[in-house]
């Protein structure tokens, strides 16, 4: 009973996003000032676990490719698929959860607890547009950064293939450009922008709702952070089986 | 002028606010007082919407707000000021732009106008060379400061005070009850206070109203609470020994006065 009645809090929170915005020439600068903390702020630590996921990835790979008659293209191509399908868009977006979501619980939720989210509704502000809006667009962009991860991933898999002598360059080049279906890389953009708008907004949720002090808004974060990722990964399951089942 | 009709207010099982009654004038500081945890904080945010009354009704300058859509209440609430009682200062923002938040938001004015309307009330809040600071860099007092300037930057016809003096040491919190009283008279507001400190309703109670259990159990001016019989009202100004003997003070005067 009371999930259901969160989940429906949850849709009406939705749509007071969109209503009453707040006047543009505030609203660029929320947005430009969010893309900067959700999206670039996060690329290094994207960068630095995709590239050893990736080389993670293609180590176990070859180890597990242990027969001779097996082409060593095999590993390029494994690597890629499960870079592309599913070390990128969701093994992130789970790393995302814990850093941009904690971020977006907390900041939120500590408005809430010294008043200042009551004091933007006093003044006549749409407080859910002003707070969500500039992040559920920010968040936009989250694709962008799965690309860039989907790279990194490949180049690390790459690089651990040379270094380890797992797979010759011309082979591992090979794998990678196998059998390629674009629809792959089109379902792990949709994924990725699905979970974009469950990582700007569930946390958000468990925020803007808190009730309490300083000490819930540490709870918070850690309730915030379970419940996004495991909507995330049904979601994904869910995606999966829609889109490729 | 604020009606205010039979409203009360339930928390699930814990009912805070129980059929009260009230009106607070126009140019007044009107006092809201009680002990801690009486309903004080929930009956201020019940008035301005922040929480939905369960019953009762309540109007600002005749105009009801249960007939008012959610985005007309909002627009009533440009006409309304808020101090908190932790501030409530946005953090991400300096003192400047705390203060200039509403008119960014809701005014069409140039940087020029605005920074003038800004300098303006934090000069009327006797805070001149704090602009560029952030919050975290303030005193209580200070604070106060910025949010009462904030909370009057556009004018308003209502300010609401929730213990503005709470946290601050006796001669600060005199300071920020007289800025209050001399702004509610100056710019003809109705101002209602929320306190327990019974300082300021000595200093500036010009209308009282005491809430107990949730009911509104006395209500008053300042020269009248000392002179009541009403016991409820009795054991909470006279927990004090300093009280009881006002009280007597006042007693002396009235029957001189007959
Ligand atoms: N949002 C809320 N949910 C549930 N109970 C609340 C809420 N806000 C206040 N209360 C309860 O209402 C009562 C009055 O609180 P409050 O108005 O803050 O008292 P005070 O007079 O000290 O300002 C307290 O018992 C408090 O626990
Ligand atoms: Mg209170």
């Amino acid at each position: 009973m009371r999930y259901i009645e969160e989940i429906g809090r949850y849709g009406l929170m939705l749509l007071e996003i969109f209503r009453k915005p707040t006047k543009w020439s505030v609203m660029r600068k929320l947005i430009l000032k969010e893309i900067d903390e959700l999206i670039f702020n996060s690329l290094g630590i994207i960068i630095f676990i995709s590239f050893f996921i990736g080389g993670v990835v293609t180590i176990q790979t070859a180890l597990n490719l242990t027969s001779p008659f097996l082409p060593k293209s095999l590993i390029g191509f494994a690597t890629r698929q499960s870079v592309i399908l599913e070390f990128a868009p969701t093994f992130i977006s789970i790393i995302m959860v814990g850093k941009v979501g904690s971020y977006i619980t907390s900041s939120i939720g500590s408005m809430r607890v010294t008043e200042q989210i009551d004091a933007l509704e006093v003044m006549g502000v749409n407080s859910v547009n002003y707070l969500i809006f500039p992040k559920l667009i920010a968040m936009l962009f989250y694709p962008f950064a799965i690309a860039i991860a989907m790279y990194t991933g490949i180049f690390g898999g790459w690089m651990a293939a040379m270094f380890g002598n797992y797979a010759p360059t011309a082979d591992f080049i090979a794998g990678i450009q196998e059998d390629f279906v674009g629809f792959h890389v089109t379902y792990a953009f949709i994924k990725s922008l699905v979970f974009a708008v469950i990582i700007a907004t569930l946390p958000a949720y468990h925020g803007y709702y808190l009730k309490g002090g300083a000490l819930e808004v540490g709870k918070a974060a850690t309730v915030s952070f379970i419940w996004t990722s495991v909507v995330i990964i049904i979601v994904n399951y869910v995606l999966t089986q829609l889109l490729l089942g | 002028m604020i009606q205010v009709e039979h409203i009360s207010k339930a928390f699930g099982e814990a009912t805070v606010l129980k059929d009260i009654s009230t009106t607070f004038e126009r140019g007044k500081t009107n006092l809201i007082i009680g002990q801690s945890g009486s309903g004080k904080t929930v009956f201020l945010k019940s008035l301005i919407g922040l929480h939905e009354t369960d019953k009762g009704r309540i109007a600002f300058d005749g105009v009801y707000l249960d007939t008012l859509e959610r985005d007309e209440q909002r627009e009533l609430r440009k006409a309304m000021g808020m101090v908190f009682q932790g501030s409530a200062l946005f953090d991400s923002m300096t003192v400047a732009e705390n203060v200039c938040f509403p008119l960014q938001m809701f005014t069409s004015y140039s940087s020029k106008e605005k920074s003038e309307q800004v300098d303006r009330v934090l000069e009327r809040v006797n805070l001149v060379d704090a602009h560029q600071k952030y919050p975290s860099e303030l005193s209580g007092g200070m604070k106060k400061r910025v949010a009462i300037a904030r909370a009057i930057v556009m004018n308003p016809k209502f300010l609401f005070c929730d213990e503005p003096n709470s946290g601050l040491d006796p001669k600060t919190a005199i300071l920020i009850d007289d800025l209050i009283q001399e702004i509610t008279r100056e710019y003809n507001i109705t101002t209602l206070i929320n306190t327990h400190d019974m300082n300021s309703v000595m200093q500036i109670g010009e209308k009282i109203v005491f809430i107990k259990e949730g009911k509104v159990a006395w209500e008053g001016s300042k020269e009248e609470i000392f002179v009541t019989n009403n016991q409820a009202i009795s054991d909470f100004v006279y927990a004090s020994d300093l009280y009881q003997n006002v009280r007597k003070v006042y007693i002396e005067k009235a029957k001189s006065k007959t």
